[in-house]
C-alpha cells in the first residue's frame, strides 16, 4: 500500500518574488508595466492570388489584432499586390501582426512603417445642396473636388492625411453630411527608401528584363 | 485583386444539380476518365488525367499508406491509386482518417495522408486538421471538390473547404487546372513537412482530377516565400549562451519541436554535458529519457511537482520547440518569474507571443542546441569559475524536489482498482519502444504521469486540440508507421472510446495488433473532477446512467474482448494484461477502475505552476 501524493501544500511552499506582465515580460514589481497601444502602418507585399486577401483579413479577425484599417490594390507589377494595415496595438502586439502577416505563403514581405512615411486617405462625401457656395468654398479650402452637383445633394472628394480627413469631415457637417465613404490609409515609405524589404529586388526583375 | 475562387458560372446546359453525383453522372465522368495507359519504356505509366498526376505526386514523395473515405467527388482520385502501388486504408470515418494520418506523421516523422470526398468527407476532415495544425503535426488531406464550373453554386456535396480549413491549415490550395494539380500537391507535402511541420489541403475539383494531362508533376518543393531559418544569428547565440552560463538556476524546457526538428540526440548531449535539468512540454514526452538523472519530466496544468517547481524557481529557461501553451505556462504572470528566457524556434511569430523571449533564436532546433553547445563551451573556457561544479547545488535542490513530491497514488485495502495501476501495468508488460496513444481526459494524465517514456515518437495524444476520440484512430495510424515488432497501446476513456469506437471494425479488417484499455469510470471523468472541483460538485452530464459492454461490444466487431474488475486484484488485473498484449491482432481491456480516482498533481487553470495542489482539499 502505498501513501499517494505527499508534500508540502501549496502554501507552505518557498515562493519565487518575480511577476510578468500580461505579455510575458518580467517586470520590476515596484513598476508594473503595462506597455501603452500605439498607433502604427503596417506595410505588406503579396502575391496577387485568388483568396489572399480572405487569409489575411480571416488571420486579422481570428486573431483579435485591432485593425484601424485596411487597404489593397495591385502594385505596377502585376504578380502582386499592396496591403497596408493601420494597426492599434501595444508594441507586442504590433509586432505579432508583423510576423503571422510574413507567415503567411502568399505575403513576400512584411515592414512597420516609420512615422515619416508618406500616408493617404480618400473620402466621398456627399452633403445637402441648399448652400452650393459655402459648400464649394470648404470644398476648395481642403483642396478637394466636386464630384457631382445636383439641386438637392452635392458630392466632394478630399484626399490627405488622416487628419485633415477628419477635419474636412467636421468643416461639412454643417451643411448635414447625408452619406460618406472613406478607403483607409495607404502609404509608402519616403524618399528612396523601399516600402518592405523585397520591393528593390522585385522592381529591379520587372523592370530590367 | 481577385477574390474568388477561379468559377465559372454553371452553363445553361450544365446539371447544376443534385443529380450531379448521382451513380450515372459518376459513371460517365468515369468513362471520360482514361483508362489506365500501359506503362511506357522507362516502366513508368505515364500521366493521362489529373488523378493520375496527384497519385504520381503521392508516390514521388515517398507516400506509402492513405487513409480514407470514398466518396464522388474524390472518386476520379481512388480511380488512379486502382493502378498505384500505394496501400489504402478505409477508416469508418474521416475524422479517424485524419487522426490516424496525423499519428503516422508522428511516428514516421513524414507528412501523413488523409482523403476525403467534398462536403461532409471534407468537413467531417475539420477536427483531425485543427488538431494537427495545434500540435504542429506533418499531415495532409486530399479533398474532393465539386467540378470547378459548379463551384459556388450550393451544388450538391458542396462546401467551401479551402475556406473553412483555411485557420485550421499550415497552407491550403484550390487546383485548378490539370496540368498543375500534381505541382499543387508536391508543395502541399514540402510545406507540410518543412520548416515549422503542420498540415496542408489540397482541394480537388472533379473536372480537374478527371481532366486530361500528360504534365509529369516536378518533384515537391516549397514555394519561394517560404524560408525557414536554419542557423541562429551568432551574435544572439553568444548573447544566450552568456545568459545561461552566468545563471545560478537553469533549466531547458524541451517542446515539441525539439522532436519533430529530431533533436533529441542534441538535447541530451547538451544536458548531459552541462548538468542543466531538463522539463518537458506534454508534446515533447519521449524528447528526453524519464528515467535520466536529469529527467524534470513534464510541466503545466498536471505536470509533475518537481517538474513545476523548477521551472517557477529557475533564472535561466533555455525554451526549444514550444509554444507556451496556457496548459504549460499556468498564468504567464507566474511563470518562471525570475528566468531570463532564451527561446529557440523555427517560426518566428512563436517569439514573444506567449511569454516574452529576452534571448530570441531562429532556427533548426538540433541547430541551435548544438550552436549554443558550442558557445557555451567557450563561455566556460573563458570564465575560469564555471567548472564541472557549477550548477551542482541547483541540481541536488531539483532531486530534492523529485523525492518531495513523488508520483504516486494511494491503493488502501478494500478500495477499487486504481487506474494508474492499469497503466503502470501495461508499462512494465512491454518493451521501451511501445507506442502509446490516448484520447482526451483524466485516462490521458494518468497514461502521460505513469508510464515511463525513454524515446521519442513514442507518445502519440492529443495536446493542444485536446480532441476526445483521438486514441483509437490514432493507434490505427500510428501502427501503420511503426515496426512491426514494436507494440502500440491506447488508453482511452469510456467517453473518447465511444465518439471514434467505430474504427475497430477497421482495426479487425486489417487486422491491426493493437491493445486498446478503456479506464472505464462511468463518466467524462475529467469534467466531473472540474464539477467536483470547481462547480460544487454539481455533476451536470458527466456522468454516463448507462454504458455499452465493452468486452461485448469489441467481440461484435470481431476484436477480442476483455473485463478487468474493480474488484479485481493486482495479479488478476495483469494477466488479463499479458493476455490481451500477448492476442495478435486489435483486442479492448474494458477496465473498470474507481470512479472517484482524480488527476493529481493540478495547477488549476490560469494559477502559478509552483502552486500546484496534490488534493482536492487544496484546491
Ligand atoms: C471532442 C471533445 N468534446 C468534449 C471535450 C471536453 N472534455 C474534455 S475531457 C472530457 C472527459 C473525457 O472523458 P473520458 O474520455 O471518459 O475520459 P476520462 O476523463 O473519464 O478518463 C471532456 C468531455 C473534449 N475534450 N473533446
Amino acid at each position: 500500500m502505498t501513501e499517494g501524493l505527499q508534500g508540502p501544500a501549496p502554501d507552505e511552499r518557498p515562493q519565487p518574488s518575480g511577476r510578468r506582465n500580461a505579455q510575458g515580460i518580467r517586470i520590476d514589481p515596484e513598476v508594473a508595466a503595462e506597455p501603452e497601444s500605439r498607433r502604427t502602418v503596417l506595410s505588406a507585399l503579396v502575391e496577387n492570388e485568388p483568396g489572399v486577401l480572405a487569409k489575411i483579413s480571416g488571420l486579422v479577425s481570428r486573431r483579435q489584432f485591432n485593425i484601424e484599417s485596411l487597404t489593397v490594390g495591385t502594385t505596377t507589377n502585376p504578380e502582386t499586390s499592396r496591403v497596408t494595415l493601420v494597426i492599434e496595438e501595444p508594441e507586442p502586439g504590433v509586432r505579432q501582426v508583423e510576423k503571422q502577416l510574413d507567415k503567411v505563403i502568399n505575403v513576400i514581405s512584411v515592414r512597420e512603417l516609420g512615422d515619416d512615411a508618406v500616408r493617404r486617405e480618400l473620402v466621398v462625401l456627399k452633403v445637402h445642396g441648399e448652400e452650393p457656395d459655402k459648400v464649394n468654398a470648404v470644398t476648395e479650402m481642403y483642396d478637394g473636388t466636386t464630384l457631382d452637383a445636383g439641386p438637392r445633394t452635392i458630392t466632394v472628394q478630399i484626399t490627405g492625411d488622416e487628419q485633415k480627413i477628419d477635419d474636412a469631415i467636421d468643416a461639412f457637417r454643417q451643411f448635414g453630411i447625408r452619406e460618406l465613404a472613406r478607403t483607409g490609409q495607404t502609404a509608402l515609405a519616403r524618399g528612396e527608401e523601399w516600402t518592405t524589404h523585397a520591393e528593390e529586388e522585385r522592381y529591379e526583375r520587372v523592370h530590367d528584363t | 485583386m481577385s477574390e474568388q475562387q477561379p468559377t465559372h458560372r454553371p452553363d445553361a446546359d450544365e446539371p447544376a444539380t443534385a443529380e450531379a453525383t448521382t451513380a450515372e453522372e459518376m459513371a460517365a465522368d468515369d468513362a471520360s476518365a482514361e483508362a489506365a495507359s500501359p506503362e511506357d519504356d522507362a516502366g513508368a505509366r505515364p500521366v493521362t488525367t489529373g488523378s493520375e498526376s496527384v497519385v504520381r505526386a503521392l508516390e514521388t514523395a515517398g507516400v506509402e499508406h492513405l487513409f480514407g473515405v470514398q466518396g464522388g467527388a474524390i472518386m476520379p482520385v481512388y480511380d488512379a491509386l486502382y493502378d498505384s502501388d500505394l496501400s489504402h486504408v478505409t477508416m469508418a470515418h474521416e475524422q479517424g482518417a485524419a487522426h490516424a494520418a496525423d499519428a503516422y506523421g508522428i511516428v514516421s516523422g513524414d507528412p501523413g495522408v488523409c482523403l476525403a470526398t467534398s462536403g461532409p468527407g471534407a468537413t467531417n476532415l475539420v477536427t483531425g486538421l485543427a488538431d494537427a495544425s495545434l500540435d504542429s503535426d506533418p499531415m495532409i488531406a486530399l479533398t474532393g471538390q465539386v467540378p470547378t464550373a459548379m463551384v459556388g453554386s450550393d451544388a450538391f456535396q458542396e462546401a467551401d473547404t479551402t475556406g473553412i480549413t483555411s485557420p485550421v491549415t499550415k497552407e491550403n490550395y484550390f487546383a485548378s487546372d490539370a496540368d498543375t494539380v500534381g505541382d499543387a500537391v508536391g508543395e502541399a507535402f514540402a510545406l507540410a513537412d518543412e520548416g515549422r511541420q503542420g498540415p496542408t489541403l489540397v482541394d480537388l475539383p472533379k473536372d480537374v482530377t478527371n481532366g486530361a494531362t500528360e504534365q509529369e508533376p516536378a518533384a515537391g518543393s516549397t514555394p519561394e516565400t517560404y524560408d525557414p531559418p536554419e542557423r541562429a544569428e551568432r551574435e544572439a547565440v553568444t548573447a544566450a549562451a552568456d545568459a545561461i552560463a552566468s545563471a545560478e538556476r537553469p533549466v531547458i524546457l524541451a517542446g515539441g519541436g525539439v522532436i519533430k526538428a529530431e533533436a533529441c540526440d542534441e538535447l541530451r548531449q547538451f544536458a548531459t554535458e552541462y548538468g542543466i535539468p531538463v522539463v518537458t512540454t506534454m508534446p515533447a514526452v519521449g524528447a528526453f529519457p524519464e528515467d535520466h538523472d536529469l529527467a524534470m519530466e513534464m510541466a503545466g496544468m498536471h505536470g509533475t511537482g518537481y517538474a513545476n517547481m523548477a521551472i517557477t524557481h529557475c533564472d535561466a529557461m533555455f525554451a526549444v520547440g514550444t509554444r507556451f501553451d496556457d496548459r504549460l505556462t499556468g498564468g504567464v504572470e507566474t511563470f518562471a518569474p525570475e528566468a531570463e528566457i532564451v527561446h529557440a524556434d523555427i517560426d518566428p511569430a512563436e517569439i514573444s507571443k506567449n511569454v516574452h523571449a529576452d534571448y530570441p533564436l531562429l532556427g533548426d532546433a538540433g541547430t541551435v542546441i548544438d550552436q549554443v553547445h558550442d558557445a557555451l563551451a567557450e563561455e566556460r573556457a573563458a570564465d575560469m569559475s564555471a567548472t564541472g561544479e557549477r550548477w551542482t547545488a541547483w541540481r541536488e535542490q531539483c532531486r530534492d524536489w523529485k523525492d518531495e513530491y513523488p508520483m504516486d497514488y494511494a491503493t488502501p485495502a478494500d478500495e477499487p482498482l486504481k487506474p494508474q495501476f492499469v497503466v503502470e501495468a501495461v508499462d512494465a508488460a512491454t518493451a521501451d519502444d511501445t507506442i502509446v496513444t490516448t484520447g482526451v481526459g483524466q485516462h490521458q494524465m494518468w497514461a502521460v504521469q505513469y508510464w515511463t517514456y525513454t524515446q521519442p515518437r513514442t507518445w502519440v495524444s492529443s495536446h493542444g486540440l485536446g480532441t476526445m476520440g483521438y486514441g483509437l484512430p490514432s493507434a490505427i495510424g500510428a501502427r501503420f508507421a511503426a515496426d512491426d515488432d514494436q507494440s502500440v497501446v491506447c488508453f482511452d476513456g469510456d467517453g473518447s472510446f465511444l465518439m471514434t469506437l467505430q474504427e475497430l471494425a477497421v482495426a479487425v479488417r486489417e487486422n491491426l495488433d493493437i491493445t486498446v484499455f478503456v479506464l472505464n469510470n462511468e463518466a467524462v471523468g475529467m469534467v466531473r473532477q472540474w464539477q467536483d472541483g470547481f462547480f460544487e460538485g454539481r455533476r451536470m452530464a458527466s456522468e454516463y446512467p448507462w454504458i455499452p459492454d465493452f468486452e461485448t461490444l469489441a467481440e461484435a466487431f470481431g476484436a477480442r474482448g476483455y473485463t478487468i474488475n474493480a474488484t479485481d486484484d493486482e495479479s488478476e488485473v495483469e494477466d488479463v494484461v499479458s493476455e490481451a498484449l500477448g492476442y495478435d491482432g486489435p483486442s479492448v481491456v474494458d477496465a473498470h477502475i474507481d470512479p472517484t480516482e482524480n488527476v493529481y498533481p493540478m495547477v488549476p487553470s490560469g494559477g502559478a505552476n509552483g502552486e500546484f495542489v496534490l488534493a482536492e482539499d487544496q484546491l
